[in-house]
C-alpha cells in the first residue's frame, strides 16, 4: 500500500496536460488557425467575447482553439487574461441610436420607421444538414459568392441610422421614463466591487451582460413559461457596430477608438406606473456580438428582477445574479473533482458518532 | 529589499504577464482590503475579486491574497487537504512560481507565506508566519439563511438566534452537533465566522495563535481575518461542548504519530483500513527521522 496521496502527483499532473494538448492535435486533418475560428465560428467567439466580458476577437478564436471548442473553458481564459490588464478609463456612454446596423427587427409592429432589417439569420431557415457542407472548397465558395453578388440590386439606399422604435412609445406617453441614471458619475464597476443588494441597475446591467447565455436562457424562460407573470414583447432587436469613444485625458474631447458589435434587445412588458397610469415598462440586453438569445433573456431578466416583492427565482435579484455568472458557476461545479478526503472524513466521524447515538436509544426503547 | 529594488522586480515580466500577475492596481486594492479584515476581525470585507487563470472554487481567493502579498524573497508552501503533492497544490505552486519567482518549500516551519486548502499545518506557525486560507464559503449563516443582503444584516446587528436554534436543533435530532467541518466559530467576541472547511481538529489551533490568518473567497468575492492573538471560540452549548475528531487508538502507519489528523484509507476490495497523517509535509519530517 503506497502513500499515494504524497508519490507521483506533480508528474501525473503534467502529463494530464500534455495528453490534453495531445488529444487536440493528434488527428490527421490540418490544424485549425485562429483566423478560421474568427471568421467562420464567429458566433461562437461573439459568445466567449461575451461571457468572457473582454471585446477581443483574435484573442477569443486562441481561447477557442486552445480550449478545444469548449466555450465555458474559451470564456474563462479571456475572462483570467482580462483580469492582467489594468483599468485604463471608462468610455464615453455610447448611444445604440448611432449604431451601424447589421439586423433590426421588432415583433411589436408590422412597419417601423426605417424598415425591418432581417440581416443574417438562421431564424427562417429550416435546420436540415446541409451535406453540400462536407464538401467545402475554395471552388465552391467562389461559386457562392458570384451567384450571390451577381444577383444584388446597386440602387438600395441603405441609412446611416436608424429611429428606435421605444422612442416613438415614449413620445406617445406608452411607455415608462427612462429610469435615472443616479447622482453617481461614473458606473458600479462589477469588477472592482463586489456585488451588494439591491444592487445598482448598473451593477445588474453589467452582470447580466457577461452572464452565461445558457443560464440567463433558462431563468428568462422559467419567467416566461409560467414562473413569474412577464410578458414580453420585443420592441426591438437591433444588431451592429456601435462607436467608442474615450475622453482625452488632457483635453476631455471625445475621441473615437473603434467600434464594438453588440446585440441590443428591448422589451416591453405592461406594469402599473406610481401615478395610477398604465405603461409599458422596459427591459434592457445589451452583450458582446450577436448573441440574440442572450440579449432578449437578459432584458427580460432586467425587468423581471426589478419587482418589489420577488415571488419566483427569475425575479429574485440576488438569486439571478449570483447564478448566471458562467464562469463562476463552472469553476464551482469542477472543483467537486478535487480531494475533499479531511472534509470527507471529519463528516464520517459526525455519521459513526450519530449512528452510535442512535444504537444507544434504540437499545434504551427495546428495554 | 528596498522598495524601488522590489519595483524594479515588479517590472521585470513574468512570460508576458505582470508581476504577481494582477495588475499593481488590482493588488493594492487587496491589500488595502486586507488591513481593513486586520482592523475587523472575523468581519468579511467585500471587494472586487479578480479572475484567475486557476478555475473559481479551486483556491482563486486565497492565490489573489497570496499574489497581492508575496515577494521575491518569499518562501511559499501550498497544502490541499493537508498535502504538498495533491492535484490541485500542484498547480497552484507552479502558477505562483512562474508569476512571483519565488522559492517553494514543503516544509512548515521554513515557509514564511503557507496557502492551504481545507487544513491547518501540525506543526505551530510562528508570528513571521502568514496562512493564507481557500475559502469556499465565506459566509457562516449560509446554512440557516439563503440571502446575502439578509445575512449582512443579522451580522450587522449580531443577531445570531437561528445560528443557535440551528445547533440545538441539531442536538435535539442526533442528539449531538452535527457539524462536522467548516464549523462556526465566534471571533473576538463579535462576529460569527466561517473558519473555511478545516477539520474541527483544527479549529483550537487559531484561538489566540502567534500567526496572522488571512481567509480568502475568490468567488464569493469576500476576504477575512484572524489577527495574531484574537480569541476564537467555535459555537458550543455548556453541556453539549464542542469537540474535534476522534482518533483514539490509531495511529499513522508510516511515521506512528498518534497525534495528528489522520486520513482513512481503504486497503483492499475487503475494505480493511489504514490511517496516514493528513499532513504530508509532516509525516515526511518524521517518517526521515525514523529511518536515520
Amino acid at each position: 500500500m503506497g502513500y499515494v496521496a504524497v508519490k507521483g502527483g506533480i508528474e501525473a499532473i503534467e502529463n494530464a496536460c500534455r495528453l490534453f494538448a495531445w488529444e487536440r492535435s493528434k488527428g490527421t486533418s490540418e490544424p485549425l488557425t485562429t483566423n478560421q475560428i474568427r471568421d467562420q465560428l464567429y458566433l461562437a467567439v461573439d459568445r466567449v467575447m461575451g461571457e468572457g466580458s473582454l471585446y477581443a476577437p483574435d484573442l477569443a478564436a486562441l481561447a477557442l482553439k486552445q480550449a478545444a471548442g469548449d466555450s465555458s473553458e474559451a470564456s474563462f481564459m479571456l475572462r483570467a487574461y482580462r483580469a492582467t490588464q489594468p483599468r485604463l478609463a471608462y468610455s464615453l456612454p455610447a448611444t445604440t441610436e448611432e449604431m451601424r446596423i447589421v439586423r433590426r427587427i421588432s415583433s411589436a409592429f408590422k412597419d417601423i420607421p426605417g424598415g425591418q432589417m432581417l440581416g443574417a439569420t438562421s431564424d427562417y431557415t429550416l435546420r436540415l444538414l446541409d451535406f453540400e457542407l462536407l464538401n467545402d472548397d475554395a471552388a465552391r465558395r467562389e461559386a457562392f459568392r458570384k451567384k450571390i453578388f451577381s444577383s444584388l440590386p446597386s440602387d438600395v439606399e441603405i441609412p446611416e441610422t436608424f429611429p428606435k422604435v421605444i422612442d416613438i412609445l415614449r413620445r406617445e406617453g406608452l411607455l415608462a421614463d427612462s429610469l435615472p441614471v443616479g447622482a453617481a458619475a461614473e458606473p458600479f464597476d462589477i469588477t472592482r466591487q463586489s456585488l451588494a443588494f439591491p444592487a445598482p441597475r448598473s451593477a445588474v446591467l453589467q452582470s447580466l451582460a457577461r452572464g452565461e447565455t445558457g443560464g440567463l436562457l433558462t431563468l428568462a424562460y422559467s419567467s416566461m413559461r409560467g414562473y413569474g407573470n412577464i410578458h414580453p414583447t420585443l420592441g426591438e432587436l437591433r444588431v451592429g457596430y456601435v462607436p467608442l469613444r474615450v475622453a482625452h485625458p488632457v483635453t476631455g474631447k471625445p475621441y473615437t477608438v473603434g467600434e464594438v458589435k453588440v446585440t441590443e434587445a428591448e422589451v416591453l412588458a405592461r406594469f402599473e406606473g406610481t401615478d395610477g397610469m398604465p405603461r409599458f415598462s422596459l427591459g434592457y440586453g445589451l452583450c458582446f456580438g450577436q448573441n440574440e438569445l442572450k440579449a432578449i433573456s437578459m432584458a427580460v431578466l432586467d425587468r423581471t428582477t426589478r419587482t418589489d416583492r420577488p415571488t419566483c427565482p427569475a425575479e429574485d435579484q440576488e438569486y439571478v445574479l449570483y447564478h448566471t455568472d458562467g464562469i463562476e458557476a463552472m469553476g464551482f461545479c469542477n472543483h467537486w473533482k478535487l480531494p475533499h478526503y479531511v472534509d470527507f472524513l471529519s463528516d464520517l466521524d459526525r455519521l459513526r458518532k450519530a449512528q452510535e447515538i442512535a444504537r444507544m436509544e434504540d437499545c434504551h426503547v427495546a428495554e | 529589499m528596498l522598495l524601488n529594488e522590489w519595483l524594479d522586480q515588479e517590472t521585470q515580466q513574468a512570460g508576458g504577464y505582470p508581476y504577481g500577475f494582477m495588475d499593481d492596481g488590482a493588488k493594492k486594492d487587496i491589500r488595502r482590503c486586507l488591513l481593513k479584515a486586520v482592523a475587523i476581525p472575523g468581519y468579511q470585507v467585500p471587494y472586487g475579486s479578480r479572475e484567475m487563470p486557476i478555475a473559481r472554487g479551486w483556491g482563486t481567493g486565497g492565490i489573489q491574497i497570496t499574489l497581492s502579498l508575496i515577494t521575491p524573497d518569499d518562501i511559499l508552501k501550498v497544502i490541499d487537504q493537508g498535502c504538498d503533492g495533491s492535484v490541485n497544490a500542484v498547480n497552484i505552486k507552479k502558477f505562483i512560481q512562474e508569476v512571483a519567482g519565488v522559492e517553494i518549500t514543503n516544509d512548515t516551519p521554513a515557509a514564511t507565506v503557507i496557502q492551504t486548502r481545507h487544513r491547518i499545518p501540525e506543526e505551530p506557525m510562528s508570528a513571521a508566519q502568514i496562512l493564507v486560507l481557500q475559502v469556499p464559503y465565506p459566509e457562516a449563516l449560509r446554512e440557516v439563511e439563503a440571502s446575502e443582503a439578509e445575512t449582512r444584516r443579522m451580522h450587522a446587528e449580531a443577531d445570531y438566534s437561528r445560528m443557535w436554534l440551528h445547533l440545538y436543533e441539531d442536538i435535539v435530532n442526533y442528539g449531538e452537533i452535527t457539524i462536522s467541518y467548516r464549523y462556526p466559530v465566534t471571533v473576538n467576541g463579535r462576529y460569527i465566522m466561517d473558519p473555511s472547511p478545516i477539520p474541527r481538529w483544527d479549529v483550537p489551533k487559531l484561538h489566540m495563535a502567534d500567526t496572522l490568518f488571512l481567509f480568502g473567497a475568490g468567488r464569493e468575492k469576500r476576504i477575512y481575518a484572524i489577527p495574531p492573538y484574537t480569541r476564537v471560540e467555535p459555537l458550543e452549548f455548556e453541556d453539549h461542548t464542542f469537540r474535534v475528531e476522534d482518533f483514539s487508538g490509531k495511529s499513522c502507519a508510516r511515521c506512528g504519530a498518534a497525534d495528528t489528523f489522520l486520513d482513512e484509507v481503504i486497503d483492499n476490495a475487503g475494505g480493511g483500513r489504514s490511517y496516514f497523517c493528513s499532513d504530508s509535509g509532516y509525516c515526511d519530517k518524521r517518517a526521515a527521522q525514523w529511518n536515520h
